[in-house]
């Protein structure tokens, strides 16, 4: 372990300590001009993790900018905790999503449930009662005994904390590929409800006003975790497990509940979760954001271990802790409130006017900067951009156009890929309806919590296909965010806005820096057209094993409103002998598809194009159909195409099948995965009323009570299957890989 | 009717518990908080899923240890109607007031969806809205539901009739598929299974709403029209 005392600001700056903290040399002349002296070991320690990539976005700031981040229904944009979007009758929900990769990679059953517990903290900490939570997961393919690890105890985690503290994890999703098979992608998403009077900020404001800590205490878990976050994973991760920290979901409830009630006191100024760089973080942003200073005495920071230094209290980023700024005179009332819950509500400082970052160890002043600096001023850095050869190769490629003898053959193997399979092995393990709000859960299109004692409810998903990004990342970035929308809108919500979880690789290579620039301006492009824009979100950047970065993977959290609990549909087909209709066109586009995949092991040419203003219109349309009460089931055509979305549509166990005629080549119809499209079940009386609200339909057939999925192509019988049979293997794929030997 | 709904450091499903009684079912209800709870003067007592003290120890452990735990038992040998859901279960065999133990479900991980139960007894103050034999769809949602008892007491539970829902699908391996279980006086209803989430069609099921109804309608009878 580093020891403060024992290395001088002349050593720090000699020997380049600072390095290792993750600074570069002209980092380390920065901050020694902003002090206008050598800053000593625990001062450099906080400007380096205030300074890396995850907490200051360095890298990303130039390419957050482009991002829509306003709009009518907009309460609290991207800046805060998370942001908040109107929802009507005073309410607002608030929502973000976090990233926990390096953590996960390392220690999967910690790193994940960790992840979950941060971004809850980040909800609450709002003055918002979380009410679901997401996530969505990146995994190497399940063929080996490390990836199937990692998957168990990614979901294990996930469910051992969430499930703990009474917030229902109601969607998300999983794919798995070769590249994230040393890198997996946690990104955990919270959504909250709140009365919007009663949002919080986080801020130290009122000279004199004292600083408050509350929660767990202070341990040498998570030391430098920021940084650890913002470098390549390599062989030697595994001797950075002690930077993981370990959750206590049982704190985080009791924490919940007591600041659920703290923020009704008029005592409380301000409230921030320690995320992310711990105590350095939260108390300079909460001066900085105020206008103030602060002074910090760290021998009052409860501690969990002994002879803790100074370095290591500021960087510790153990979980379940809070800081608040308390009126001064009325700490009592606080810390009463937390004792009911049995936890201590300590005074640490207090806010100053000059504007300094003060922190007293041992009756010594242990560092001594100037705060805005500190929070605001991190370099920023425009990286250099370099347009792939890949990419110039897969566009330069010929159509890919399979050809398949047997397309029912085809259809069971596509179902057992076990990013298109069943996730029923995933999500039985989440507790899904805790709170008895949850009309839609895991295993719909988006998932839809109703909002107690009003006629509406909230409608989210999470999404993200990096395939296409990998081959497109501007179309691919466009395709993220619309497929989102469409999620949304098959259960009969408006999308509201979005929280984006950026995880891309080394920034410092041209062409990834490329693919992070497209994939923003393709996010960014949708985001306005669709009228969702960005509120919150995270940037991961270095996810790379051994030199291999992971497919971009900007996923998109959206999160919609059914103005009418009547509106909210299903995905699944809900009555015999309703009309099967397709929404859309559909063209030969296989690059980076599931039959792409399943038959050449490999993604390559051009991505799906994607039609923003064709998007907006099959949005609206169907929105307006769904609320007219002409829709039965509404589903997104996503992986696998047509076929998939067929299958899926009748796995409801009700006995249903369905008798579909289609024209046309028929591995196109089946599989191809051109965007903009949804497959739709319809009363056959309303369809006069459906053909004239919706354009480009096409009638494929009807739903049967036979149990039999039948396909005919022209005169042929191409498709005859059990319903039954078919879910069996979609749902048993994944535990059967998870069984089989490596 | 006044329900108390006791809340433990860590309950979660303390909430539903109170919507299902008051919202759904229409009557009074409280949330109380353990260590302030007066339990004179209400009419039942719920005890609400969740993990109390983060089922640190076992199950139910830590919460069977505190205070309240006393003024439960005196109200138990009163007669007044107890009804424990998922971790109120754990804590009402911990406590011994009703008998047996809870192991880790067979498969080792956390569950949660909608199971099918029977009503194996309709005779009892919670199930007398149901028939015998009716299957109810009820969600699950637990880690530690995987109930034991010994031969001998599982012999004294069905010659008593005291197994009040059984599953129709065995999802944890507890004995005899028993989901839930009432003491010999016919008071205190243990049960693994949520019924207060499946109280409105909106939340897929209203088979629970009757579990409430029955505590209602045989509160009526005992004390309204009987005083």
């Amino acid at each position: 372990m580093l020891q403060a005392p024992e290395i001088t600001p002349e050593l720090v700056e000699q020997d380049k300590v600072y390095q290792e903290m993750g600074l570069t040399d002209k980092e380390y002349d920065m901050i020694k001009n902003i002090m206008g002296r050598r800053p000593n070991f625990t001062e450099i320690g906080i400007f380096s993790v205030m300074w890396s990539e995850h907490c200051s976005y360095k890298t990303s700031k130039p390419l957050l900018k482009k991002f829509p981040t306003e709009g009518p229904q907009v309460v609290q944009g991207p800046g805060e905790g998370a942001g908040v979007v109107d929802i009507g009758d005073g309410q607002g929900v608030v929502f973000k999503v976090e990233s926990h990769n390096h953590p996960s990679a390392v220690e999967p059953y910690q790193g994940a449930a960790t992840g979950v517990g941060g971004i809850i903290r980040d909800v609450f900490s709002m003055g918002a009662r979380p009410i679901a939570s997401l996530n969505s997961l990146r995994f190497g393919n399940l063929n080996t005994g490390r990836v199937k690890y990692l998957f168990d105890e990614v979901v294990h985690g996930i469910a051992g904390y969430g499930n703990c503290v009474g917030v229902p994890t109601v969607g998300g999703e999983v794919q798995f590929d070769d590249c994230y098979e040393g890198n997996p992608l946690v990104n955990a998403m919270s959504v909250g409800l709140i009365d919007t009077k009663d949002i919080q900020k986080g801020i130290a404001a009122g000279l004199g006003n004292t600083i408050m800590y509350v929660g767990s205490k202070t341990g040498r878990d998570g030391i430098h975790g920021a940084t650890f976050a913002s470098e390549d994973l390599s062989e030697d991760s595994e001797s950075k497990r002690s930077n993981v920290q370990v959750g206590d979901p049982f704190m985080e409830k009791l924490l919940i509940e007591a600041c659920l009630e703290v923020i009704h006191s008029d005592a409380l100024v301000g409230i921030q979760d320690m995320g992310a760089a711990g105590l350095t973080s939260s108390a300079s942003e909460m001066a900085s954001k105020a206008g103030m200073g602060m002074e910090m005495n760290l021998d009052l920071i409860p501690q969990r271990e002994e002879n803790m230094t100074a370095y290591e209290m500021m960087l510790s980023e153990s979980q379940e802790r809070m800081l608040l700024c308390v009126k001064k005179g009325e700490e009592q009332e606080i810390v009463d409130i937390f004792k009911k819950y049995g936890l201590e509500a300590v005074a640490v400082g207090q806010v100053t006017e000059d504007k300094m970052f003060r922190l007293l160890h041992k009756e010594e002043v242990v560092a001594d900067i100037p705060v805005d600096n500190l929070a605001e001023d991190a370099p920023i850095f425009y990286k250099e951009s370099k347009v792939p050869s890949f990419y110039q190769e897969y566009q330069a490629m010929p159509a890919y156009q399979p050809e398949l003898p047997d397309h029912a053959d085809v259809l069971k193997q596509l179902l057992q890929q076990p990013t298109i399979a069943s996730k029923e092995y995933v999500y039985d393990q989440y507790d899904s309806m805790v709170q008895a709000n949850t009309v839609l859960s895991p295993g719909s299109d988006a998932a839809v919590v109703r909002v107690r004692g009003f006629n509406k409810a909230i409608a989210m998903t999470t999404d993200c296909n990096s395939r296409y990004i990998h081959l497109d990342p501007e179309a691919g970035g466009k395709i993220a965010v619309a497929e989102a929308a469409r999620n949304i809108v098959a259960s009969g919500a408006k999308p509201l806005a979005l929280t984006d979880g950026l995880n891309f690789g080394n920034p410092d290579k041209p062409e990834n820096f490329w693919q992070m620039e497209k994939s923003v301006d393709g996010m960014s492009a949708a985001s306005l057209k669709l009228n969702t824009p960005v509120i919150s979100g995270n940037v991961s950047l270095y996810n790379e094993s051994n030199g291999q970065a992971i497919f971009p993977t900007p996923v998109v959290g959206m999160v919609g409103l059914h103005e009418s609990l009547d509106h909210i549909t299903a995905s699944h087909f809900q009555h015999e002998g309703d009309l099967i209709y397709v929404i859309g066109e559909t063209e030969a586009e296989f690059g980076g598809s599931e039959l792409q995949n399943l038959l050449e092991g490999k993604y390559f040419g051009k991505a799906p194009a994607i039609d923003l203003d064709t998007e907006v219109k099959r949005q609206e349309q169907l929105l307006d159909a769904i609320r007219t009460g002409l829709i039965s089931s509404a589903h997104d055509i996503a992986e696998g195409g047509l076929g998939i979305a067929l299958a899926e549509s009748l796995f409801n166990g009700k006995g249903f099948g369905a008798d579909i005629q289609v024209e046309g080549d028929l591995t196109t119809v089946l599989f191809s995965e051109t965007q903009s499209r949804f497959l739709v079940s319809i009363p056959e009386k309303d369809r006069e009323a459906f053909e004239a609200k919706v354009e480009n339909v096409t009638l494929l057939g009807t739903v049967t009570n036979t149990n039999n999925l039948v396909v005919r192509s022209g005169e042929t019988d191409a498709i005859t299957e059990n319903v039954t049979s078919l879910q069996q293997l979609w749902k048993g794929a994944i535990p059967c890989l998870l069984k089989s030997k490596d | 009717m006044k329900f108390a709904v006791i809340v433990f450091p860590g309950s979660n499903c303390d909430r539903d518990m109170y919507y299902a009684a008051k919202d759904a079912l229409g009557e009074e209800a409280d949330m109380l908080w353990y260590q302030e709870a007066n339990l004179e003067g209400y009419d039942a007592i719920l005890l609400p899923g969740g993990f109390s003290y983060g089922d640190y120890l076992r199950s139910g452990a830590i919460a069977s240890t505190s205070e309240i735990v006393v003024q439960l038992r005196e109200q138990a040998d009163k007669g007044v109607p107890i009804l424990g859901v998922c971790n109120g279960f754990q804590i009402l065999l911990e406590s011994g007031l009703l008998p047996g133990a809870m192991l880790r479900n067979k498969n080792l991980k956390f569950m949660c969806h909608f199971e099918s139960l029977n009503v194996v007894n309709n005779d009892t103050l919670f199930t007398s809205k149901y028939e015998k034999g009716e299957v109810i769809s009820i969600p699950i949602a637990h880690h530690d539901g995987n109930y034991y008892c010994d031969d001998e007491t599982l012999a004294t539970l069905k010659e008593n009739n005291q197994i009040v829902f059984t599953y129709q699908n065995n999802p944890n391996g507890s004995v005899s598929d028993v989901a839930g279980i009432i003491n010999e006086q016919g008071n205190v209803l243990g049960m693994m299974p949520h019924p207060e989430r499946a109280v409105e069609a909106i939340l897929n099921s209203d088979d629970g709403l009757k579990l409430f109804q029955s505590m209602l309608e045989n509160w009526r009878e005992r004390y309204v029209a009987g005083a």
